[in-house]
């Protein structure tokens, strides 16, 4: 094999007989959603708007298009650790876990890098207000009573675990699925 | 300016951020007169959507006043107000041309499965949202609709999302006259599908939830059968029943990954994340339709995997649609329909509160507290 072109020579369905002797244009379920219009009818489809906006900001591009949209977002753009993570998942199409898992991932170092940078800047967060505990407060205060308690009672458990220590260490007890 | 801001999930706050800026000739700067919390914020708002970074505004409903146009920029002018459809579109692309505007593919250059949306995650185009005092609007040529004479600015928010995605829910469900429509989600976009489903000839419309404060409002608002979902045994198995045993003709599945309901949904899809989100609703609509029935999904899910009974949809013979609303499609129509007193948008306004109170708007609509349907927020610059 000479050609490793995957792509094979395109065959005119005109010349297969019968082709289109039963093609109905109502047999369409996504109307009224779609007008039919198929590349071969739209010399168009590689239009894109006359004035592009300058990459002037790192943009993370999707493997499954040939270019950087006409218009993007700029805020936030990658940094810091959760950057090279967004950047690595980048390399991987939308088809892939490798995609959304590491986003997913990035979101969760990104929240931590927040918080740092808050500090850095001299902000101590008011993670009471952020989560919007005055209103819980107002209209379900039940739930916030038990919410809060739940939360004490891990620290206290954790704390206390600490500070036992690990003196009586249990045997780990192993099981295979 | 004053501006919402992403810290992490169920982290929220009001901080000063910098005004936006034209980045492209047909970019417009709007201020906003009013903008609303969305169903699809909470997926947000939770950290369930991928790429949602720290420091990003949300808010796809919003309306405004341009205040800055771009030089190509020639539909509207500084001083119109202005209704945003949630989907950021070029009008020229292969899409656009065919009225996909929830589709255009020159706005979102990080994804090709969804078009941009603003304040929806870099998933969505990267964009900053509305929950703030100003927004930049791309293609202010295209999707920013003057506001109607005499229309009502909160009438006006509610075009930017909840009615037209009612209503593309109940166009895509394919609704033929006396049908049977089922919806499942009784919140603002729920309640607007069952109200419009009677606008394309339902028969019978029903929607079913677990808050019952929410189905009376549905039963008020929409004029529809209402049922608890805790009370009525298993949700299919009821549907069955009131419908002489072969299913409704159509169901909206109008609530997405965080649905309820399910226990092994909720810990496969909500806590382990071994799904993306708990894909109940979309179980119920599948199994609960007539065999040649039609789904329409405008409930969101993330993206990839979902333990969905794809093999009964095959084996029933359904039909599924789903997407984003292309709201600029649709206006005209909805804009007509509101004001000769068909639809009541706002209507579904239980909460407003000032943009600085954000993280208690967020907490009080996802705490489904306080009785909430609908909050919109009023940044300060509003009131001018
Ligand atoms: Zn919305
Ligand atoms: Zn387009």
């Amino acid at each position: 094999m000479e050609n490793h072109n995957v792509i094979n020579t395109p065959i005119d369905p005109k010349k297969i007989k019968g082709w289109g002797i039963d093609a109905d244009p109502k047999n369409d379920p996504t109307y009224p959603m779609r007008n039919r219009m198929n590349i071969s009818q739209d010399p168009d489809f590689k239009h894109r708007p006359k004035s592009l906006q300058p990459e002037d900001t790192e943009v993370l591009r999707s493997i499954e298009r040939p270019n950087v949209s006409a218009v993007f977002g700029t805020p936030e753009p990658p940094t810091g650790l959760s950057g090279l993570i967004r950047r690595f998942a980048f390399q991987f199409s939308e088809n892939q876990y490798p995609h959304w898992l590491p986003l997913l991932l990035a979101d969760r170092v990104n929240v931590v890098e927040g918080v740092v940078d808050d500090l850095v800047h001299g902000h101590i967060p008011n993670i009471f207000a952020e989560k919007g505990y005055k209103a819980e407060w107002k209209h379900s205060p039940q739930t916030l009573v038990l919410k809060m308690a739940a939360f004490t009672a891990v620290t206290a458990g954790t704390i206390l675990w600490l500070s036992s220590g690990n003196k009586k260490k249990k045997p780990v007890k192993r099981s295979r699925y | 300016m004053l501006a919402m801001e992403y810290r992490g999930p169920k982290r929220v706050r009001a901080v000063q951020k910098p005004m936006p800026e034209i980045k492209h000739p047909q970019d417009a700067i709007v201020r906003v007169l009013r903008t609303c919390i969305c169903g699809s914020d909470l997926h947000l708002y939770n950290g369930n959507v991928p790429d949602t970074r720290v420091g990003s505004t949300f808010g796809h409903e919003f309306v405004g006043e341009i205040v800055e146009v771009g030089t190509e920029v020639t539909k509207v002018k500084v001083g119109d107000r202005v209704i945003v459809p949630f989907n950021i579109a070029c009008g020229e692309c292969h899409f656009c041309r065919q009225g996909m505007f929830g589709n255009c593919h020159e706005s979102n250059t990080e994804s090709t499965a969804v078009g941009a949306i603003f304040g929806y995650s870099h998933t969505a185009g990267g964009f900053n949202g509305g929950q703030a005092e100003y927004c930049r609007v791309p293609y202010a040529n295209v999707g920013p609709t003057i506001l109607p004479e005499g229309m009502d600015l909160d009438d006006a928010v509610l075009l930017t999302d909840v009615v037209p995605t009612g209503y593309q829910a109940a166009e895509m469900a394919g609704i033929q006259t006396g049908d049977t429509v089922v919806v499942f989600g009784a919140g603002p976009i729920g309640i607007m599908a069952a109200r419009c489903a009677w606008l394309f000839g339902a028969g019978r419309v029903i929607i079913i939830d677990q808050e019952d404060y929410r189905l009376e409002f549905a039963r008020n608002y929409s004029y529809c059968e209402a049922y608890n979902f805790n009370e009525i045994g298993d949700p299919v198995v009821f549907i069955k029943k009131i419908t002489d045993w072969l299913g409704a003709d159509c169901v909206i599945d109008a609530v997405g990954a965080e649905a309820a309901g399910n226990a092994l949904q909720t810990l496969t899809g909500r806590k382990l994340l071994l799904q993306a989100g708990s894909a109940t609703a979309l179980h119920w609509a599948i199994n609960s339709v007539k065999k040649g029935g039609v789904v329409s999904i405008v409930g969101v899910y993330g993206p990839t995997d979902n333990l969905v009974p794809i093999g009964n949809m095959m084996n029933k013979g359904l039909t599924m649609r789903g997407n984003q609303t292309s709201v600029k499609r649709l206006l005209p129509r909805l804009i007509e329909h509101v004001q000769n007193g068909v639809l009541n948008p706002k209507g579904l306004i239980t909460h407003r509160l000032p943009l600085e109170e954000v993280a208690d708007g967020y907490r009080i609509f996802s705490g489904k507290m306080d009785n909430c349907i609908k909050t919109v927020l009023m940044p300060p610059t509003a009131n001018q």
